[in-house]
């Protein structure tokens, strides 16, 4: 943790002054009153008001779920509000839709991107534009834009070739290409490296000053206190509060996102050097099951008993094939996987589950859970053939399966409109729970977690993060894969870099700089494994 | 004798390359209409009607396009504003078309037709040899040159062509962008129902003037495959076509010579070279997959 808020501090230096001062004399570029918006009963905003002033980046802060979405898809026209106002440079606007919003000068750079994979460069961005121009002479508006920006791109590359990164570079430039007055960015760190989000704020620094104002929407706090000038939080659909964000400190901030403090997760002891290794991978590769999939080179970690590995990395570099293998998904050589000692990569899912190992998904809805089955069905889909008892003779014990299904929602706070409902009905943070809680009220010998707390409020985030430790404690051996260096920084002992199918060798937590991970993600993970990883017992001491 | 042939090819071929073109277009904005053999039937039974009772071929041919058209407007309505199950309702549409042309064409069983005028092009049709085989055809298999033609060029080069390949890609992200998803299907859905009304017509005033009941006879089903085996692309839809057409006739000829092969296996044998060859040349996966369209039969609800 040292290192990492040394980073921080790092960057803080390098901010602007920014100053709640500049916000009285600045000219008001859009301004949202009243903004009131309803899905059945639940009021996604209530009466939001949020004013934008040129030249500034503004972040919107708010838990999952608390109505950012929402409003930003309101003011880019992508959802009509039921009540409220909005005024553009004084004026009042309707924005029906998003052509209206851009042909207004408001651009969006979306989480999830809005690129389309079988598509060129070029054709993605034309799509955006009112009058795009011959492909040749867009190509060339690309080429010279991306440039001046810092952001090259090749109009003519396949957007499904891409890495992450730069996909968020075609959304950027497609916003610059209109001539935005107001950037809206939906999280648009989430997948990228510290580097890739350093040249990011640059960017944004320079739009800024150019007079271009960025909403800037994001959970992680460091970032919002380094580059935005004003912030508007949201909770439960309704701001509470505004302020400068480089007054405050980033629990300050958090305090006001979720309402209450939020638990620190305590780690009892470290793990014993000399504990056995109940989970490893030995030189596991593994072709690539599509052509835009990442192949897995010669991957080995090692999980002791009683340590929480993580594998970070950016999204796309071949986690989804790691989890695919480590839990049986796709088979690999029988020695590249082995639990416990037992060689087990031609073994499929429920085998390596007798075994003691656990998994849990990326994917919650639809891998993690069936959406349309009840818990409880849920729970007998990954327990059948464990030690629960839960079939005997070939007939389902829904007494027990129930038991545990009121088991799980107590110890993992899964919260529920009424008894044993369908996956779909929970919200995000609470199906998570409910998965993970699954999966770990066995006391699996081995979890394997990807993503655990992805799209999960601060709260229950810090709930599950707690369980993962507590598990390795008792003995169990936890490999978590997770985008999240803070998460990563919080409960790891031991720290691996993948990237494009490559993973550096784990090592100490308190070792492990950001801006080192940061160099493994961008590459460095490939030329490290090139030479012999020294995967030694001494990395489990810290 | 090979002239004979040649036109014969071009005759089995036309209304497969109409249906699948059609449907091509239907499949790349992301909407599976499995209804094409309903669509074409209809097509079929009310071309011959118009004709018949107007006497005029051009009329018949409109009125062919109108009732794929008019059907697949059905399906349209069906999967995109009601959002029922694509495949359901796609058989189902079959099942309607083949059912209401016995109804609407009992009245017109046993009575002579009307066969479409060769239209002859000047100083192209006085060509020796390549003159009546290529440019002696009636104004259908020009049209579904043209057509093919057109489709092909407005996918790759279009906006329109760009919208469409974009919506049966992403339409999530479409949707966000501020492109009509439904929009842009619907009327896809309505061009794969012209074309393949078009190729019903083409059977029935063309192929054989005369009206018989289920006189389709699985063609659409075979328009369908083609579609998929030609991973989407229509340069390939053509050759599949014309390649399903050609060993058709080739095993005609084959039978009347009396060759010593099992009429059974003489049958199938263009559905086995059409598979061969397409299967062959879609080897390349990468562009096979990137021509996939990635939303082909997911339903489109926008958040509104």
């Amino acid at each position: 943790m040292d290192s990492s808020t040394a980073a921080a501090e790092e960057g803080t230096n390098n901010a602007p002054p920014g100053g709640g001062g500049r916000r009285a004399g600045a000219e008001i570029l859009l301004a949202a009153r009243g903004i009131t918006k309803r899905f059945g009963s639940i009021a996604a905003n209530a009466d939001v008001d949020l004013v934008i002033n040129k030249g500034e980046i503004h972040a919107l802060l708010g838990e999952n779920g608390a109505g950012k979405s929402t409003l930003v898809k309101i003011l880019y026209g992508a959802l009509q509000p039921d009540a409220g106002s909005v005024e553009w440079q004084g004026k009042p606007v309707r924005v029906a839709s998003p052509a209206a919003a851009r042909s207004l000068g408001i651009g969006m750079v979306f989480q999830h991107f809005s690129l389309f994979e079988a598509l060129s460069v070029s054709e993605n961005i034309a799509l955006a534009l009112e009058k795009p121009g011959t492909m040749r002479s867009l190509g060339e508006r690309i080429r010279a834009v991306s440039r001046e920006y810092g952001l090259p791109l090749d109009p003519d590359a396949l957007v499904a070739d891409l890495p992450v990164g730069i996909r968020q570079r075609i959304e950027i430039v497609r916003c610059l290409l209109q001539a935005p007055r107001l950037i809206i960015m939906d999280e648009p760190t989430s997948v990228l490296t510290p580097q890739e989000a350093d040249e990011l704020f640059l960017t944004l620094k320079r739009l800024a000053s150019e007079g271009c104002a960025v909403l800037y929407i994001s959970h992680r706090l460091e970032e919002v206190q380094r580059i935005c000038h004003h912030a508007t939080i949201l909770r439960h659909g309704k701001v509470v509060a505004e302020c400068d964000p480089t007054l405050e400190t980033p629990g300050s901030l958090a305090r006001m996102m979720v309402g209450a403090e939020i638990a620190n997760v305590a780690a009892a002891s470290r793990p014993n050097e000399t504990s056995p290794v109940r989970l490893s991978a030995r030189s596991l590769s593994l072709a690539p099951a599509t052509p835009f999939a990442v192949p897995l080179t010669g991957v080995t970690v090692e999980v002791k008993a009683g340590e929480v590995v993580a594998i970070a990395g950016v999204a796309g570099n071949g986690q989804g094939e790691l989890f695919d293998a480590l839990t049986g998904e796709r088979r690999t050589a029988a020695g590249m996987v082995t639990i416990d000692g037992t060689p087990c990569g031609q073994e499929g899912i429920t085998r390596r589950r007798q075994r003691g190992a656990a998994f849990v998904p990326e994917e919650r809805l639809g891998h993690g859970a069936v959406p349309g089955f009840r818990l409880s069905s849920n729970i007998l889909l990954t327990r059948h053939a464990t030690d629960d008892g839960l079939v005997k003779g070939g007939f389902v014990a829904f007494g027990r399966i129930g038991e545990m299904e009121k088991r799980i929602k107590q110890v993992y706070d899964v919260r529920m409109s009424h008894d044993d409902p369908e996956a779909r009905s929970l919200s995000g943070g609470n199906l998570q729970k409910f998965v993970v809680g699954r999966e770990m009220s066995r006391n699996p010998g081995v979890l394997i977690v990807n993503q655990p707390t992805w799209g999960v409020d601060a709260g229950a985030a810090a709930l599950i993060r707690q369980a993962l430790v507590d598990l390795s404690r008792k003995g169990s051996a936890v490999l978590v894969i997770s985008q999240d260096l803070d998460e990563i920084y919080e409960i790891a002992d031991r720290i691996a870099v993948i990237s494009r199918g490559h993973l550096s060798p784990a090592e100490p937590a308190a070792a492990m700089t950001r801006e080192r991970i940061g160099l493994l993600m961008a590459g460095g993970a490939e030329a490290g494994t090139a030479a012999p990883a020294p995967v030694t017992a001494a990395a489990g001491g810290a | 004798m090979f002239e004979a042939i040649l036109l014969t090819v071009i005759t089995a071929a036309t209304p497969l390359l109409l249906a699948a073109i059609g449907e091509l277009v239907v499949e790349r904005s992301g909407v599976l209409n499995l209804g094409v053999e309903g669509m074409m039937i209809m097509g079929a039974v009310t071309g011959f009607a118009v004709a018949n009772l107007t006497g005029s071929g051009t009329l018949g041919i409109l009125g062919a396009i109108g009732a794929g058209m008019a059907l697949s407007a059905l399906f349209g309505f069906l999967v995109l504003v009601l959002v029922t199950n694509q495949v359901a309702t796609g058989l189902a549409l079959t099942l309607l078309g083949l059912g209401l042309s016995g109804l609407i064409g009992e009245a017109f069983i046993g009575v002579p037709g009307l066969k479409l005028e060769k239209l002859d092009l000047p100083f192209l049709s006085d060509l020796p040899f390549v003159g009546p085989v290529i440019f002696g055809q009636d104004p259908i298999v020009y049209m579904s040159v043209a057509i093919v033609i057109a489709v092909a060029y407005a996918l790759a080069r279009t906006r329109a062509g760009l919208v469409l390949r974009a919506v049966g890609d992403n339409h999530a992200s479409a949707h966000a962008l501020g492109l009509s998803v439904l929009k842009v299907r619907f009327l896809a859905v309505l061009f794969g129902g012209g074309c393949a009304g078009l190729a019903g017509g083409y059977m029935s005033l063309a192929y054989t003037p005369q009206w018989v009941e289920n006189m389709t006879a699985g063609r659409g089903w075979i328009a369908l495959a083609l579609v998929v085996f030609a991973s989407w692309l229509p340069w390939r839809v053509v050759i599949g076509a014309y390649l399903f057409g050609a060993v058709t006739v080739l095993t005609f000829h084959a039978q009347a010579v009396g060759a010593g092969v099992p009429s059974q296996l003489l049958s199938s044998l263009p559905y086995l070279a059409t598979i061969v060859v397409l299967v062959l040349i879609s080897s390349n996966r990468r562009l096979t997959l990137v021509n996939t369209p990635a939303c082909l039969g997911k339903p489109f609800v926008p958040d509104r």
